[in-house]
């Protein structure tokens, strides 16, 4: 060391903190403060440097030296934390020495953590605090753009809970036919209640896909707008199932008309894909003039009731609730295939 | 997975295939939305169902599909960013395939939660060279193909990349054989981003 007179020690570790001199062997002869503080305990001086670091040499080949030289190498302590470290190595003084500078690169912000360096430990030219400060920076922004990000998502959800509208039919949903409900009840309006199950669509979903389900449905819509009127409300309740309020309208011959001839357009073929899609509908029906005190709920149930009758007809059907008749809920297995 | 991941994949389907191919997958695979958001995150089966939806609808083998959204990450003007990223690993071929040893770690910095793969590139004694991709889900090593292969054209060099299949959990081994470094006039880099 005493040969290089163009720098002394203080000079390196100030310009160098984290520099290793080296004899031609690999023999550490002296160390930075910065690469000390990370190993407190251990003394490199007299340490042969493939000993303190495992070298990734990534193909560069170096057989005449210790090291691959001139070149971007990296490095990792054998011993302890493996902290990666980057660096390169160098001939000096007359190559009687090798000066190896070492940097954290990628590992800077674990490092900084794991050995709780501070600004001291760093060159002033060295670009790191300058790196931990745009990481924090864009940690923080990242941050907040995910929160943003999760009170959008949740904005988007209550508000497609909140529609009234079924996103496929573009008819009303079952929260909006609630409302609506509610609504006609407290106003007592009279109004016919007509539950529609469609017959034979699982068949087409499950020969013809998802996407023939889908123009089936959008075609069911457009019956029922069409054969009803702008007072009447036509809502999807479930995958097949559709709720008609007939605004006004319980007398039992016009709704049984409004019902047959709905299925007569459910039975039309809809052309898919160069196929067709054939299904047909099962309808019951009951009205306000039903009851004493109007509970929707019940008429619901007797409207399923109906409904149910009409499927065990053979389906295609349309039949209005009558007393008689055995509650959907109450019929055993057994009951049903007596029938 | 990250949503970025899943965002890639809607993105490669819609600038691949065209809007009607990712709309169509969307409903197929049935997830009640028709876009993914990058920085969100999804459950992971979400990410096997889009794949396996994918390939169903393109008619490709799962490992194909994969192979092309990796060429696509990086070829594409669209996701031009990605290819940037990746030459930031060095001045030719064979440092980029090194730099890959700290891609883990660079993400890291960048993205804290995107779970990228462990890459682990050697070389062995005969000069060519081995990549090992380990992740969860298995089939990263083909998008790994896919991105080795168009990163090859990006810097003019000539490479024979050939997947090993998968050893283990997760684990998918590629060999890299680089046959020539300047094969081809490669793309150009500048490590500053042009303005607009």
């Amino acid at each position: 060391m005493g040969n290089m007179n163009f720098l002394d020690k203080a000079s390196l570790d100030l310009l160098m903190p984290m520099n290793m001199i080296l004899d031609p062997d690999g023999r550490i002869l002296h160390a930075g403060p910065t690469l000390r503080k990370l190993r407190p305990e251990e003394d490199f001086i007299g340490q042969n440097v493939l000993d303190v670091f495992e070298l990734r040499d990534d193909g560069r080949q170096h057989e005449d030296s210790v090291l691959p030289l001139n070149k971007k190498l990296y490095v990792s302590f054998k011993s302890g934390l493996p902290t990666q470290l980057k660096g390169v190595a160098t001939p000096i003084v007359q190559k009687k020495y090798l000066l190896l500078n070492l940097s954290f690169g990628i590992s800077v912000v674990d490092a900084v953590r794991d050995y709780s360096l501070t600004l001291g430990d760093f060159a002033p030219t060295e670009l790191a605090i300058e790196m931990l400060y745009l990481v924090e920076a864009k940690s923080a922004v990242l941050e907040e753009t995910k929160q943003l990000n999760r009170r959008l998502q949740g904005a988007k959800v209550v508000a497609e809970e909140q529609a009234f509208t079924d996103t496929l039919t573009g008819l009303k949903n079952r929260r909006a036919l609630d409302h609506i409900l509610d609504q006609m009840v407290q106003r007592e309006v009279p109004f016919a209640l007509m539950q529609l199950d469609l017959d034979y669509f699982k068949a087409v979903n499950d020969t013809l896909g998802h996407a023939a389900g889908d123009a089936v449905l959008q075609n069911v819509a457009k019956i029922l707008a069409a054969e009803t009127r702008d007072d009447d409300i036509v809502a999807r309740v479930g995958g097949d199932e559709f709720i008609l309020i007939m605004h006004k309208q319980i007398d039992p011959k016009i709704l049984l008309k409004i019902a047959r001839r709905i299925i007569v357009q459910l039975e039309v073929p809809v052309p898919f894909n160069g196929t067709v899609c054939q299904i047909s509908g099962s309808v019951g029906i009951t009205t306000t003039a039903n009851y004493d005190i109007v509970d929707f709920e019940q008429m619901m149930q007797d409207a399923d009731t109906a409904l149910y009758a009409s499927k065990h007809e053979g389906r295609a059907r349309a039949n209005f609730y009558d007393p008689e008749m055995v509650p959907t809920d109450t019929i055993e297995p057994a009951a049903v295939a007596s029938r | 997975m990250h949503g970025m991941i899943n965002r890639a994949i809607q993105c490669f389907l819609r600038d691949t295939y065209g809007p009607d191919v990712w709309a169509d997958v969307a409903k197929k695979a049935d997830f009640g939305f028709d876009n993914f958001e990058a920085m969100l995150s999804y459950p992971d089966r979400m990410t096997v169902k889009l794949l396996t939806t994918s390939a169903r609808r393109l008619s490709k083998p799962l490992e194909s599909l994969l192979e092309d959204i990796g060429t696509y990450l990086v070829s594409h003007p669209n996701v031009e960013a990605i290819r940037r990223l990746l030459r930031f690993g060095g001045d030719d071929y064979k440092e980029f395939m090194f730099s890959l040893n700290q891609i883990e770690g660079r993400c890291r910095l960048a993205l804290p939660d995107l779970e990228v793969p462990k890459l682990e590139l050697v070389e062995n004694r005969d000069g060519t060279h081995t990549l090992t991709c380990q992740h969860k889900m298995a089939g990263f090593g083909y998008a790994m193909v896919g991105i080795m292969r168009a990163m090859a054209d990006d810097y003019g060099a000539l490479v024979l990349l050939e997947h090993q299949g998968r050893r283990g959990t997760g684990v998918e081994i590629i060999n890299i054989h680089l046959l020539e470094e300047s094969f081809a006039t490669g793309r150009s880099f500048d490590l500053t981003a042009k303005a607009g």
